[in-house]
């Protein structure tokens, strides 16, 4: 079920995190951020709604995903024991699908037909297709025209799902500016199309609805990692890739009152000195906290207050903003945030998929980064618990590119 | 010395209360299309029966802009605007003896990077009456707001038509200006015709507030405005000027439109 702990406490009824959160957002969407809220809290308390998507969530979806042992990654990193969630295995191939369908299913109790996303990697937009056949509901889906250069796959199988994609040229044609076309859209056909954001992010009650649909994650974790098959305690290191957030805050939100540490991963692109990545909380540059897509919390921009362009392998996580909660927890000194290189994750990339047989989403592919850095470190008593977000299939023609360059870059320098 | 402050903003636009006339109030994004040539035209739409000036500070993300505002704020940035520049360009447009009402419209964002108290000092300074900011409603505009009446700037609130009653009570209260009313539920852009539900907006919001209300987001032909010049105190006027800002002979066009907006304010409709 969704009820939280501490759900009564964060954030506060106007949403905000700390100093971070709030709904910063025209006028014309506060009417309807009011009527989602109220929605929202309504369909909480309502069993027959919740019985829904748990059902749902069994029968479509293929919840609980599992947790797997990564025995021949540790015994080959020689330190903690590493265990995987697996919602790669979620059906249309990563976490998305938790809070896409919960959201389609509110959309369908306040009687709009229409859906409007954002993508970046396509994840978010494929689970929104999904749930909008699943439901027979209407989706459009605004994607950066180099998001979809780069996720192809991805592309086809929204347009097969029924969705339009609608391609986005402005700014720096990610993540970013299919946010802003959403929102536009969504400004326009306020009164009968529903917003699904695909993050924990943007104006509030969205962080709190995205934490909680995706806290499904971090509850069956817990459980997991306690039954036959898991290792009978909950780890000491939970490790997750951070874009905007909504994979990581899904499985630390249920172990947040635990002795777990908690580390989030950003993508460190080319590195943080150059400027070309997306770590937020990294950069003391370019990271400061401002407001971008209705919310207060940390942003990479200029000292004018532009927003920055950012860069990474992994489109999923190519964004300025992070989620207020994940700003609020690193105040609150609770959660841990590093970065991985773009290097760093392709190698983490190849290892679990020769390793492991399991291709992960470049996104993903970060938190591995960081498990490999850190697992030697560590005693074999210990135990990290990875979130593995998502699955690689749509990457592999970034992944072909990647290698195809370093090879050159090798030959260059022989 | 130029006497501007907030006061103005309201007193500009209650000369208009109760009349079938309206105050006209341009939009032009400062830096567009070059730094000086945005000086230059906003003192024409100054002199070309502009009763208020509402300028804009650019963006790199303007959530409730159209294509048209987009593209001129992308421009005004590559030319290297920020807040700094848009006081230098101000301070130059009073120079240059624009008296009307001075508003300025930007995200929160490089405010807040400006930092709200200087930002508010040095508009202030430069002769800056009030503030337009579409991503800050009342709820969120305390910090701002509080400095800003200290200095006498008007803070101007937007409602829209999905706007419940109390959102509309809550708007005008913590409006010192006026009420901007955003004509559709919609981005920034020139349209046709005047939306069939405004009149009743209009009355809506008249039943919660007396502070002076002026219409945007959509006008561009002076048949339009006057349409809706008989219905509030104000109109406002952005992409369809803007969209003429380049090119050949494009200060004359923009000032021609402007004045054909500005007499349909005030009556007089071209034949």
């Amino acid at each position: 079920m969704e009820q939280q702990r501490d759900e009564s406490q964060l954030p506060d009824s106007r949403g905000f995190f700390g100093p971070y959160g709030g709904q910063f957002v025209p006028e014309t969407l506060m009417p309807a951020l009011q009527e989602l809220e109220t929605t929202y809290n309504e369909a909480q308390a309502d069993t027959s709604f919740q019985q829904e998507l748990e059902m749902l969530l069994r029968t479509y979806v293929g919840r609980p995903t599992p947790i797997t042992y990564a025995k021949r990654l540790s015994d080959a990193l020689g330190g903690a024991q590493i265990y995987l969630k697996r919602e790669d295995l979620a059906h249309s191939g990563a976490h998305k699908i938790n809070n896409a369908l919960g959201q389609a299913l509110l959309a369908r109790r306040m009687g709009k037909q229409r859906l409007i996303a954002e993508t970046g990697a396509g994840q978010h937009g494929v689970a929104t297709a999904t749930a909008a056949a699943l439901l027979g509901l209407q989706a459009v889906i605004y994607m950066g025209t180099v998001d979809m250069a780069r996720q192809k796959p991805n592309v086809f199988r929204m347009q097969l799902l029924g969705a339009e994609v609608r391609p986005v040229e402005s700014g720096s044609r990610t993540l970013k500016d299919a946010i802003n076309e959403a929102i536009r859209d969504w400004v326009t056909n306020v009164r009968t199309s529903y917003y699904l954001l695909g993050s924990a992010l943007g104006p509030h009650p969205y962080p709190r609805m995205v934490r909680n649909l995706q806290s499904v994650i971090g509850r069956e974790a817990r459980e997991q990692m306690l039954a036959a098959d898991g290792p009978g305690r909950w780890p000491d290191t939970i490790i997750a890739c951070v874009g905007g957030g909504s994979n990581s805050i899904g499985i630390f939100y249920p172990f947040l009152d635990t002795s777990s540490q908690m580390i989030g991963v950003e993508a460190g692109g080319l590195g943080i000195a150059g400027g070309q990545h997306a770590a937020r909380f990294a950069d003391p540059k370019q990271g400061r906290p401002g407001v971008l897509h209705g919310t207060y919390s940390y942003l990479l921009q200029d000292e004018d207050g532009q927003i920055a362009l950012t860069h990474s392998i992994s489109a999923g996580l190519d964004y300025a903003s992070i989620g207020p909660e994940h700003a609020y927890l690193r105040d609150q000194g609770r959660v841990t945030y590093t970065y991985a290189t773009d290097d760093a994750a392709l190698d983490a990339f190849l290892q679990l998929s020769e390793l492991e047989g399991i291709i992960p989403a470049l996104e993903s592919a970060h938190a591995v980064a960081e498990a490999i850095r850190l697992a030697p470190t560590m005693s074999p008593e210990q135990i990290i618990l990875i979130n593995l977000s998502g699955r690689g299939d749509k990457d592999l023609d970034s992944v072909m590119q990647a290698l195809r360059q370093r090879e050159e870059e090798k030959h260059e320098s022989s | 010395m130029n006497h501007h402050n907030g006061e103005r903003v309201a007193a500009a636009f209650a000369t208009f209360r109760g009349q079938p006339t309206a105050a006209f109030m341009p939009y032009w994004p400062l830096g567009y299309p070059t730094l000086d040539a945005s000086v230059a035209i906003v003192s024409a739409l100054a002199a070309a029966g502009a009763d208020l000036l509402e300028l804009g500070l650019p963006f790199s993300d303007p959530l409730a802009d159209g294509p048209t505002i987009q593209a001129a704020t992308q421009q005004a940035l590559a030319n290297g605007m920020n807040s700094r520049r848009a006081f230098d360009l101000i301070r130059e447009i009073r120079h240059r003896g624009v008296k009307q009402p001075l508003l300025l419209m930007g995200y929160y964002n490089p405010i807040l990077a400006y930092g709200t108290e200087k930002f508010c000092r040095n508009a202030t300074a430069a002769g800056v009456d009030g503030f337009i900011i579409p991503d800050l409603p009342p709820e969120a505009a305390g910090p701002l707001a509080s400095t800003a009446a200290d200095l006498g700037l008007a803070m101007n609130f937007l409602l829209a038509p999905n706007s419940t009653a109390e959102r509309i009570r809550l708007a005008a209260k913590a409006t010192t200006g006026f009420l901007y009313l955003v004509s559709v539920t919609g981005i920034t852009g020139a349209r046709e015709g005047v939306p069939s539900d405004l009149a009743a907006f209009v009355a809506q919001v008249r039943k919660e507030t007396t502070s002076p209300l002026a219409v945007g987001f959509g006008v561009s032909r002076p048949q339009q405005a006057a349409a809706i010049a008989s219905i509030v105190e104000g109109v406002i006027v952005g992409s369809a000027l803007v969209r003429l800002g380049v090119g050949e002979g494009a200060l004359a066009k923009v000032v021609d439109l402007a004045r054909s907006l500005s007499e349909a304010t005030k009556g007089a409709l071209p034949a």
